[in-house]
């Protein structure tokens, strides 16, 4: 039903009353850019969160053994359960998904480590040499412990920089140096910073050498493991991690006092929680926008109509029929509302895209972006309620009598 | 032309009926050009409105042109002041924001004639009015007397059969309402059928007769042929 003549009669509307078209074309625009402005920095606060998360801790699985407390193909409850370093071959080998794998012994916490006259009391830690890289530790001097290390059951030791500072004053040489820990000399391999405070004041020795000092054998307390797999699969690695070791150490895999594990996916997971709680916020906000938006088109819509009130009269008194005034009203608006929603969405996402490429690196906003499903469905939405904000008014003014309308004041 | 036959018509404001018309017959012959006088309340403004099916009346009859104007929908209404009634108003009533010519051009619009058509058409009109050259003016740029030769010449555009003029002249000197005067003269001379209303006594003069209303009841009717006559001579 296209026809030209209608849409001559209305661009000539238009054009020639510019200070209407801009208010009403204006107050569509800046509630689309609004609500696009809004949904953006609601998502670039969420990719923001979502990407400091991941910095800090990866997906990371920890786990170690206890004690039984099911009985389980005729042994008792109650047994201790002990991994060993066949148990490490077994996760190197036989279980897929994990990225880096250490084990971990806790030797002795607060230990005494003196270098000469200086000493200072902290935790010691024996594992293995992916460890530093699931702590997300960084190392400041010299090098992390090694599989050669590991091999040679060396005694060598990596401490934090506080320990550094405690011992070794003035910026003294470190590395190669020998402190005593439990009376006992490790030489210094390697310095490393952590953001962690608690976990900065500690000092690593390899997992074998502390095996052989404290007579543990081939024991290991717990395994720490990293993996890129997504929350489902991890969930699956999980069992897999279970059932394994259940079946290695022969207890329940129901047994979860035989064996404990903490997964930092679930942690994401609470922040998943704080997300869609950012979601719903950002969704209420949103949509008191577009009532706003729908409230103010609305104003503008009837306060037009009845601007032209004497107009409508003169075109009815020369032969317009009421269809043909709501079609002219109604089609205007529609024309207005699209076009100016059109700009509105366009300047938004522009504003949007410069935020995020002029905007440094940071950890609580990230890529702000807008789902452009919901960003074109909201357009709609008030392109609809400006029409039908219109359509009242022009429905109104299509039954006013040309002689009311025509009145002279 | 038209035939009305004890015409009635009430306007309910609230509780209150205002009975305006108390009962109207009369006929106008097609090509007459007829005023229709009164003091102000006596329903003047009102039988114009009924004629001209801006309005609906209460009782009796209204033939337009042979047929019964009676309990017509909007459309139909639109359709028929479209194409068989001109109006002219004392304010003009031109669309601020058109020219010239499209102002005149617009009822060719709701006769569904091409815009390039309609504006040709526009242009004789203008032409006819005396106005070709100001056709890109807005009525904003116009005099009085140029604003309602334009709204004559809009009136004229949908070859209509009868004109109602709502007090023509009221907002115009005695010079420009004398040239409007003629204007309408000239058409009427061309067959078509003219009713004004007035309160201005040499208006009705160049009329052939006046109908002269009081308290919504015919009071009078004044023939003015022999009148009009030594009017123009003088």
């Amino acid at each position: 039903m296209f026809d030209l003549d209608k849409w001559q009669e209305i661009f000539s509307t238009i054009n020639k009353n510019r200070m209407r078209t801009f208010l009403t074309g204006f107050s569509v625009a800046w509630g689309i850019f609004m609500l696009i402005i809004l949904l953006g920095s609601g998502k670039g606060l969420q990719n923001g969160i979502d990407s400091h998360f991941r910095q800090d801790a990866v997906n990371q699985i920890q786990f170690g053994s206890g004690t039984t407390s099911m009985t389980y193909k005729g042994l008792k409850s109650g047994r201790e359960i002990k991994f060993t370093n066949e148990d490490y071959d077994f996760l190197r080998k036989s279980v897929k998904g994990i990225d880096k794998l250490s084990g971990r012994n806790y030797m002795w916490q607060n230990r005494v480590i003196s270098y000469g006259k200086e000493y200072g009391v902290f935790d010691l830690i024996s594992s293995h040499p992916d460890y530093i890289e699931i702590e997300n530790a960084t190392i400041k001097e010299g090098r992390f412990l090694n599989m050669i290390d590991i091999q040679k059951k060396r005694k060598v030791v990596v401490i934090g920089e506080p320990i550094q500072t405690a011992l070794f004053k003035n910026g003294k040489k470190t590395v190669g140096e020998y402190i005593k820990i439990n009376n006992i000399s490790f030489q210094v391999v390697g310095v490393f910073s952590e953001k962690n405070e608690r976990d900065a004041r500690r000092a690593y020795l390899p997992i074998s050498t502390a095996q052989m000092i404290s007579g543990g054998a081939n024991r290991v307390h717990n395994f720490a493991i990293t993996s890129n797999v997504s929350a489902a699969e991890s969930e699956e690695l999980e069992k897999t991690l279970r059932s394994g070791f259940a079946k290695r150490h022969n207890f329940d895999v129901e047994d979860k006092n035989a064996m404990w594990m903490w997964n930092t996916l679930k942690e994401y997971k609470k922040f998943q929680n704080l997300f869609l709680g950012i979601q719903i916020f950002v969704s209420i906000i949103g949509a008191f926008t577009i009532i706003a938006g729908i409230v103010g088109v609305s104003n503008i819509m009837i306060i037009v109509v009845n601007e032209r009130t004497k107009e409508i009269g003169i075109r009815k008194a020369i032969g317009a029929t009421p269809y043909s005034v709501v079609g002219m009203i109604l089609l205007e608006a529609v024309l207005i509302t699209s076009l100016a929603g059109y700009i509105g969405l366009v300047c938004g996402v522009g504003l949007l895209s410069l935020i995020s490429s002029v905007l440094p690196q940071n950890d609580f906003f990230l890529n702000p972006e807008v789902d452009f499903t919901v960003a074109l469905v909201s357009t709609g939405v008030l392109i609809l309620a400006g029409s039908l904000a219109g359509l009242m008014p022009a429905l109104r003014a299509s039954r006013i009598r040309p002689v009311v309308a025509l009145r002279d004041e | 032309m038209i035939t009305l036959k004890n015409l009635h018509k009430s306007y309910i404001t609230g509780a209150n009926s205002l009975h305006v018309l108390k009962g109207i017959s009369l006929e106008i012959e097609k090509g007459e050009m007829v005023s229709v006088m009164g003091a102000s309340g006596s329903g003047k403004s009102t039988l114009l409105n009924v004629l001209g099916i801006l309005d609906n009346y209460d009782l009796g009859e209204y033939y337009l042109n042979g047929m019964l104007i009676r309990n017509i929908n909007e459309t139909k209404a639109a359709q028929l002041r479209n194409r068989t009634i001109g109006f002219v108003f004392q304010s003009f009533n031109l669309i601020s924001f058109k020219n010239a010519l499209e102002n005149v051009a617009l009822p060719l619009y709701y006769q569904g004639v091409t815009r390039r058509k309609r504006n040709q058409i526009a242009m004789e009109y203008l032409d006819r009015v005396g106005l070709k050259d100001w056709w890109t003016h807005l009525p904003s740029e116009l005099s009085g007397g140029q604003k309602q030769r334009i709204a004559i010449a809009r009136s004229l555009i949908g070859k209509p059969k009868v004109i109602l003029a709502d007090e023509p002249t009221g907002a115009l000197d005695s010079v420009t309402s004398m040239e409007v005067m003629d204007l309408l003269q000239e058409i009427n001379d061309e067959g078509i059928t003219i009713i004004i209303v007035t309160h201005e006594h040499d208006i009705a003069l160049r009329t052939q007769r006046s109908i002269k209303l009081k308290d919504g009841l015919i009071e009078d009717i004044i023939y003015h042929n022999a009148t009009y006559k030594a009017v123009s001579s003088f």
